[in-house]
Order: structure tokens, then C-alpha cells, then sequence
């Protein structure tokens, strides 16, 4: 599995935020890889523990009350779970990089813009300040903001110019590895659509590797090559944009394609997925998704299933699949 | 929020219900709080002390009765807390100065309570000038330092307890104006103002039946911590002979008149404002916590 | 910004008249008439209304009020009715003792305060966070005069290291200095460290991590400068409690300051120094206000733009 193509490789990754109303467990031993250049979609829920997995690639959980408590992240060849803080500050935000959900909070509002991008170069390479704003203006540009405007305050921008700054910075020490958690939610639908080709097109440019966290099954179709569907902190089911779109193996990720609206079928109702997610501080032992499921036996809140390849590239985990082989 | 609307459509018994286990709900989280209960132990005592005042020591015979033969005597089994320098046991004068300081502390934030909340509800109810001219005169009182603005209403109306009460009371004004108004404000435009309004409800009627039951909890927990500054400016002015007069055992008196025998009897001194801090440290720890179980969201 | 400075000095004046209006007001519903008191007891009334005559006392509240602030304009607040000094240079040669003890109280507060603040939001729940935090509870408990009178105690009476009182020296500054700067010093810690709690849980500092910053960078670069905003809303309020605090300290300390002359005036009934320590307080108080406005345009881009 992991051969010199792999950037990242996380392994059996379990993470718990240890709170006075109990131990949440965030992610549960999960597993994904993304290899050079390719851009994985990450899917599920709100709380199904995308975010929580993302912070982990970067070690920013915030601890307490987050904890690591098992598995292993290899990024670029390094381990990211044993590393020093000093080294952790080195590969953050110029090996990997991460774009927030919600641009209006993600900027400091009391430094311009331009420092806030000049700022990364100073952290991680060895030029002076006239150097960095220079480049931080060349970056802006890049983005499609004129360098002129590095001056301004965040608050002086739209939402969807400060998502293109938040692009720029994470940009800017050019990344292996970029991190998206949902980076077109809080905009505009018009705004979106902008902010996702400007990030297809430096992902091409700078031939990244890049995690995309969403819960639009659009977005991934547009922008992704692979797609793992998250639920209650697992990994249910991974495969290429095909076998997840033609040959959906999972209940759980057919629900969701069933939530979505679709135009050339509107005779067609929409079946939301019923209930809601389980409690993650009290998880049921068998599979999570088997009290919403409508396919579910009586085995399915036993065990948890099994993870069965159905070919070289996709692969689920549930019971049903299981059964028919 | 949704409080409001849920208990107007409710029964009256089944609104009791909920208010005595949203009661029970607020003593549970003040329970976990150790700091607050000892505040509200210290201040219960306190209060108790106060009210029992006379039947612990006698007024006339014991805290205001000279006996230059004991003066200066340090703790006793006698005196507890020693005597002062017209030989007056200083435990009793304590405990008569606990019942001043309380009342002039409670009747000082009533004051403030009430011309700050009438205030700031109609500022924050009819907005626009009115709001605009009430809420630029409390600008103006917060402008000048609370202890100046009571040294100011002192000098103009002459010292008495009466007086004070009211200077304190007016300094502590604004402070309550912002709060009711704001609370107002927050609240004003929601949903179940604008469906009482639809059944027709008068203002007065929405103000006391819906606003203000809304904006009770910021109050109660500004006017526990007000009642701490009211006290302590109590003991600053009188400290400052612009408070309560000799031979009335107020604290801060106290202090002024024993400071001229610090070196040779340093209880005196020590004592009455050590009270002072412990009266005020377990009032400030009581709104603390009471913040923490009224509201919270705010904790962390 | 200069723009928003001259905006915020016209928006204070109306706040200068209101305040010097209310306190012109107030004194002026004194019982007693200040003729007598100045012609004393004995004058027949013929006298007692050529000095009301001489005073402007026999004029409309608002005139007297009018004449008055024109007069201070030109230096001129009255005479006083004890000593019959001019009251402007009364009070103005008393002015830098209670300014000094004011400033030096702040800069204690803040140079204490702020620093243990951050110390203990950064390690919140360690051992020196709740040392601090049991320290600030009990500082802003504690009344300024008592602590005063402490101080005094031990440091001049029991150790004879620092004078009781007097400014014959700087070192007569040192324990009212530290008496007033103690409480603020609480109130700042107090709010440094949990406006810093709030700020270091913005998305915004996770960003910054997230860029690679160390620690150190991302406290002092960025976290302190938004966290400070409140702090100095926190500032500007207190230095008016320690204004008012330098008013009971100097009697504390036997210091010569406006505050002293004020509280020997309102027991002397000694109306027109009263009046005028008063408005000089609630002047001051204005114009630092004034200042902490300006201060925070420069820490927060945001406010200046909501004046352009």
C-alpha cells in the first residue's frame, strides 16, 4: 500500500476529545491515502469527524481536551505523530497547508491582509520583510486581487475575496499538500463557483496533492479524483469518482445521493436519510450507520463490519457486501 | 428566549413546573461551584449577623458606649476582636457596621435599580430621541468616576445615610440603564414581543410581562457585584469623613478613626478591613458564580 | 486618523459641558447660601447682599454657569471663600502630585497586570493561574485605603524602609503608587486573561498555527493586539476609578493633591474649590477617555473605518 507515489498515509487514525460530559470519539480507527497530485474528496455529515481528521494531518486538535490516541499519519515520508513542535512548525504551511470553512473569522482583523501573506514567507524562508511583502503582492495577484490592496484591513473585503486571500496564504511556500475543510460553504453560490476553478487551476499549477472536506456531492464530482465517505468518525466506503458515483456500494452513501435535488428528475422525491447520527460518546457496537439503515439485519448492530475490497480501487464497509460474495 | 412563548400557552401549574426545575437546574450548577458557595455562605452569615445585630450585642450599651478604662486592648476572650481607642468592644461595633453596610449596599443598588431599569427600558422600548437624550445624560453620569459622582452628591446634600444612599444609588445608575436597555433591545424584535404586540398587549404590559423577565439574570448578577461596590464606596466615603457619622460603627469609619493608633494597637485597623475584603471578596465570588449558573453558555 | 481624531474631540465636547453642567447643577442645590458663609455670621444683610451682588449669585443658574466656564477659559474658577486665593492656581499647583500618583498607579497596573494576565490565560489551570487569579480576587476586593494603611505598617512603621507619607522625596510616590495600582492591577489581569482565552480560540490564531507559527509568534503577534482591545476599554474606566481612588489615597498618604483639597474644601464648605476640583476631575476624566479612544483606532483597523 504504501508505495513512493503515496504523499499522505493515515492508518488506523483514532482520535477522542476527552470533555466533562464524557469521551467523544471523533474518528475511529481510519484509514485513507492520497497519492501525488490527486485530489481526494473527503465526505459525510457535520460531525461525522472530517475536521477533526484534517486538524490531525496538521497536529492542531486542540489539546485538552483532543487526544491522538492511536493509528499513524505519514506525510510526505515524514511521521507526523512523532515529530518535535519545532519540526511540526517547519512543515506547517509549507508542506501542507489548510483553507478554514469560514473566511470572515479566518484573517486577523487587525493586521492588512498583505503582512498576514508576507508573514509565511518570513516564517519559512530565509528573506527580509521588503522580500516577503513583495511576494505577498505577487501572490495576491495571483489570486486575482490587485497587489495594491495587501494594505487593507480584512474587514475592508468580501467574503469571497478574503476565501481568495486564505487561498494565497496557504499557497503562498507552495504546499505539497493542501487541505481544504469546506472552503466554498460560507460563500455565495455564484462565489463558489469562482473560488473552486481559481483552486482547481493552482492545484494543477503547483501540481499538489489536495484533501477536500465537503458535504456538496457537486463539488466533489467537479473537483475531486478519489472519494471517501465518512461516517461517525469511519471511513464506510472509498473509491474513484465512478465507483462511488456508478456503482454506490454503501447505504449510507446512497442516502446521501438520494438527498440531493436533482433537476432531471424532479417527479423524483427526495428521500432524506432518517434520524440523525449517533451519539459519539456513546457509539453502538456493531456498524454506526445500522439504526438509520434500511437494508439492516439483525447482525448489522453486532459486529462492526469488515473492510472488503470490491476492486482494485474501491472498497466498503458493510455486512450486506459482504454477504454476497 | 422561547421561554416566554412556551409559558404563555401553558397552563399556569405546568409554568410553575418548569420555573421551579429551572430553579433546581441553577442551584445544581451553583452547588458545583465551590468559590461561589462559600460567597454565598459568607454573605448568608453576614445577613443573618445584621439582622441579628442587637441581639447579639446591644446598640447603646455595648457598640456606642465609651470605656476609656479597657481602650487599646488587643483580642481577648473578653473582646474578641479587642477595643478601640474609647474602649468600645470592636466585635460589636463589627457587627452593628455589618448591618449598615449592608443596608446602605442593598438600598443603594435599589435605587440604582429601579431609575436605571425605568430608564433604560423606556430608552430601549421607545427608541429613537428618547433613547437617544436618556441614554446622553447616562453618558454623562458614567463620564465622572462613581466614588467623585457620590462625593459630589455628598457635598452638595451634606452627609447623612439617607444621602449616601441615594449619591451610591445615583452613581450605580447607569450601569443598570445599559443593562435593561440592552436587554431590551436584544429582545424587543423577536418573534413572541411581536405576537404579543399582534393580540394587542399594551406596552407597559409587554415591557413588565415580557421583556423584563428576559433581562433578570444580567440584573441579578450586576446588582449582587453592585451591592460590593456600593459597600466599598460606603467605607471610602465615610474613610474620607463624607459618609456615616461618629459614634455610628460604620466600617470604613472605623478605619479613619483608628488610623491615628496604628502603631500601638494595629487591631484597630486590621481587623474592620480585613471584614471589608472578606464582605466584598464573597459578594464579588457570589455574582460570579451566579453569572456562571444563570448563564451557561458565558462559562468556560 | 486624523480625520477620526477631530471627530472624536468635537463628539467630546457636548460630554464636557454635559459633565461640568451636571456638577454646576449639583453644587448649586447646596442648603445654605454662600453669600453668608462669606460675609460670615456676624454681617448685617446689606453686606450679605453686596457680596451676593459681587459674586453673581443673584443671577440665573445658567448664566452663573456661563460665566463661569468663560472664566475658566481664562485661567479664572473664583476665589476661594476660606483662604481667598484664586482657586485655578490652587488647584494647578496641586495638579502634578496627583497626576504622578495617578500615572505611576496605571503603569504598576499595567505593567503587572497585562503580562500575568497572558502568563495565565496561555497556561490556564496551571499552578500560577490560579495563584494569579486568587491574587486578582482578592486585590480588587480589598479597599484601597486599608491596603494603604498596610503598607504603611509594615513598610514604614515596622521596617522604616519608605516614608509614611508626604512627597518630600520619590520615594514617598513608591507605597501610594502600589496602593492605587494594586486593584487595577486585578481588574487588568482579570480581563487580559479571559479576552485571551476568547482570542486564542479564534479561527483566526488557528490560522496562524496552521501558517507555522511558534508560540511565542502567535501570542504576541497576533493574539495580544486583538485581546487587548477590551483591555483597553478596561484601562480608560479604571484610570477614572483611580482618579477617584487618588482622591482617598491622598488622604491616606498625606499627600498634597486635588483630592485632598477637595475633601478639606467640602468640609470647610468652601464652595467655589469644590466646584472647581470637581470639573478639573471631570475634565480630566474627558480628555483620557478622549486619548483611550484614539488609542484603540490604532490597535483596531475596524474603527477607524467607521469614520471615514
Amino acid at each position: 500500500m504504501n508505495n513512493h507515489n503515496t504523499l499522505l498515509d493515515i492508518q488506523n487514525l483514532s482520535v477522542e476529545f476527552r470533555t466533562d460530559d464524557g469521551v467523544v470519539k471523533a474518528v475511529n480507527d481510519m484509514s485513507l491515502q492520497i497519492e501525488r497530485g490527486k485530489t481526494l474528496g473527503l465526505v459525510g455529515e457535520t460531525g461525522a469527524g472530517k475536521t477533526t481528521t484534517a486538524l490531525s494531518i496538521l497536529r492542531l486538535i486542540p489539546d485538552p481536551p483532543g487526544v491522538i490516541t492511536g493509528g499513524s499519519i505519514t506525510l510526505d515520508g515524514e511521521d507526523i505523530l512523532a515529530a518535535s513542535k519545532h519540526q511540526l512548525e517547519k512543515m506547517r504551511g509549507s508542506l501542507v497547508s489548510m483553507i478554514f470553512q469560514d473566511p470572515m473569522t479566518s484573517l486577523n482583523p487587525v493586521l492588512p491582509v498583505g503582512e498576514q501573506i508576507a508573514e509565511v514567507y518570513i516564517l519559512h524562508e530565509r528573506i527580509n520583510k521588503q522580500e516577503a511583502a513583495k511576494k505577498a503582492g505577487e501572490m495576491l495577484e495571483l489570486v486575482g486581487i490587485p497587489a495594491s490592496r495587501g494594505r487593507d484591513y480584512p474587514h475592508q473585503f468580501s467574503g469571497g475575496m478574503k476565501q481568495r486571500v486564505v487561498i494565497a496564504m496557504a499557497l503562498a511556500c507552495n504546499p505539497k499538500l493542501l487541505i481544504a475543510d469546506e472552503p466554498t460553504t460560507a460563500l455565495d453560490v455564484t462565489i463558489q463557483a469562482q473560488v473552486l476553478k481559481l483552486m482547481k487551476e493552482l492545484k494543477s499549477k503547483y501540481d499538489m496533492s489536495m484533501l477536500m472536506i465537503t458535504h456538496d456531492l457537486g463539488i466533489v464530482a467537479e473537483v475531486c479524483d478519489e472519494v471517501s465517505v465518512m461516517y461517525a468518525g469511519r471511513v464506510v466506503e472509498h473509491g474513484t469518482l465512478e465507483d462511488i458515483y456508478e456503482h454506490t456500494a454503501h447505504p449510507y452513501t446512497e442516502g446521501l445521493f438520494h438527498s440531493i435535488p436533482n433537476i432531471d428528475a424532479r417527479a423524483h422525491r427526495l428521500i432524506p436519510i432518517p434520524g440523525l447520527m449517533p451519539d459519539p460518546t456513546d457509539l453502538p457496537p456493531g456498524c454506526p450507520f445500522a439504526p438509520r439503515c434500511s437494508y439492516a439485519v439483525e447482525e448489522c448492530s453486532k459486529a462492526l463490519p469488515t473492510r472488503i475490497q470490491l476492486s482494485d480501487t474501491h472498497s466498503v464497509s458493510c455486512i450486506l457486501r459482504q454477504k454476497e460474495e | 428566549m422561547k421561554d416566554s412563548t412556551a409559558a404563555a400557552t401553558m397552563g399556569k401549574e405546568q409554568s410553575k413546573k418548569r420555573k421551579r426545575s429551572q430553579m433546581t437546574e441553577i442551584w445544581r450548577r451553583m452547588r458545583r461551584n465551590r468559590l461561589a458557595m462559600f460567597g454565598l455562605v459568607i454573605v448568608s452569615i453576614l445577613i443573618i449577623v445584621a439582622i441579628f445585630a442587637n441581639q447579639i450585642a446591644d446598640y447603646n450599651t455595648v457598640a456606642i458606649k465609651q470605656n476609656v478604662v479597657e481602650r487599646l486592648q488587643g483580642p481577648s476572650a473578653e473582646h474578641w476582636a479587642g477595643t478601640d481607642e474609647f474602649g468600645r468592644d470592636i466585635f460589636a461595633r463589627l457587627v452593628h457596621g455589618a448591618r449598615i453596610s449592608l443596608l446602605v449596599g442593598v438600598v443603594a443598588v435599589c435605587i440604582a435599580l429601579v431609575t436605571g431599569g425605568i430608564l433604560g427600558a423606556i430608552a430601549g422600548y421607545f427608541g429613537g430621541t428618547v433613547d437617544n437624550v436618556i441614554m446622553r445624560i447616562m453618558d454623562i453620569f458614567l463620564s465622572i468616576p462613581i466614588l467623585l459622582l457620590a462625593i459630589m452628591i455628598v457635598a452638595a446634600l451634606g452627609s447623612s445615610m439617607l444621602n449616601l444612599m441615594i449619591a451610591i444609588g445615583l452613581a450605580s445608575m447607569p450601569t443598570f440603564a445599559r443593562i435593561v436597555r440592552a436587554s431590551v433591545l436584544s429582545v424587543k424584535d423577536q418573534e413572541f414581543v411581536e405576537a404579543a404586540r399582534a393580540i394587542g398587549a399594551k406596552n407597559n404590559h409587554i415591557i413588565l410581562r415580557h421583556i423584563m423577565p428576559n433581562c433578570l439574570s444580567p440584573i441579578i448578577v450586576q446588582a449582587t457585584l453592585r451591592v460590593a461596590t456600593a459597600i466599598l464606596s460606603t467605607a471610602s466615603l465615610s474613610f474620607i469623613s463624607l459618609g456615616i457619622q461618629a459614634p455610628a460603627p460604620e466600617w470604613g469609619a472605623m478605619l479613619a478613626s483608628g488610623r491615628a493608633y496604628i502603631r500601638d494597637a494595629p487591631h484597630i485597623v486590621i481587623i474592620p478591613g480585613l471584614l471589608i475584603m472578606i464582605t466584598i471578596l464573597s459578594l464579588n465570588l457570589l455574582g460570579d458564580g451566579l453569572r456562571d449558573a444563570l448563564d451557561p453558555k458565558l462559562k468556560r | 486618523m486624523h480625520k477620526y481624531i477631530f471627530k472624536r474631540i468635537l463628539m467630546m465636547i457636548p460630554v464636557v459641558i454635559g459633565v461640568s453642567l451636571l456638577v454646576f447643577m449639583v453644587l448649586k442645590m447646596t442648603p445654605g447660601d454662600p453669600a453668608r458663609v462669606v460675609a460670615g455670621s456676624e454681617a448685617d444683610e446689606a453686606t450679605v447682599a453686596q457680596i451676593r451682588e459681587e459674586l453673581g449669585l443673584n443671577k440665573p443658574v445658567l448664566q452663573q454657569y456661563v460665566d463661569y466656564m468663560a472664566g475658566m477659559l481664562h485661567g479664572d474658577m473664583g476665589n476661594s471663600y476660606t483662604t481667598g486665593k484664586p482657586v485655578f492656581s490652587e488647584i494647578l499647583s496641586r495638579m502634578p502630585t496627583t497626576f504622578i500618583l495617578a500615572f505611576a498607579g496605571v503603569l504598576v497596573a499595567v505593567l503587572i497586570g497585562i503580562p500575568l494576565g497572558i502568563i495565565s490565560a496561555t497556561k490556564q489551570y496551571s499552578i500560577l493561574d490560579n495563584i494569579s487569579t486568587l491574587l486578582a480576587l482578592t486585590g480588587v476586593a480589598m479597599p484601597n485605603f486599608w491596603l494603604g494603611l498596610m503598607l504603611i505598617l509594615v513598610f514604614a512603621l515596622q521596617l522604616g524602609w519608605l516614608p509614611s507619607g508626604g512627597v518630600t522625596s520619590w520615594q514617598g510616590y513608591i507605597l501610594p503608587a502600589v496602593t492605587l495600582g494594586v486593584g487595577a492591577t486585578a481588574n487588568f489581569m482579570r480581563t487580559t486573561r479571559s479576552s485571551m482565552l476568547e482570542v486564542i480560540r479564534q479561527d483566526y490564531i488557528r490560522t496562524v498555527r496552521a501558517k507555522g507559527a511558534n508560540e511565542k509568534r502567535v501570542i504576541l503577534r497576533h493574539a495580544l493586539r486583538n485581546a487587548l482591545i477590551p483591555v483597553i476599554t478596561v484601562i480608560g474606566l479604571q484610570i477614572g476609578t483611580l482618579l477617584g481612588g487618588a482622591v482617598v489615597n491622598e488622604t491616606v498618604f498625606s499627600l498634597p493633591g486635588v483630592g485632598m483639597l477637595m475633601i478639606n474644601s467640602i468640609n470647610k464648605k468652601d464652595e467655589p474649590v469644590v466646584l472647581g476640583c470637581l470639573i478639573t476631575f471631570a475634565v480630566v476624566f474627558s480628555l483620557v477617555n478622549l486619548f483611550v479612544d484614539i488609542l484603540y483606532a490604532y490597535i483596531d483597523p475596524r474603527i477607524k473605518s467607521q469614520y471615514r
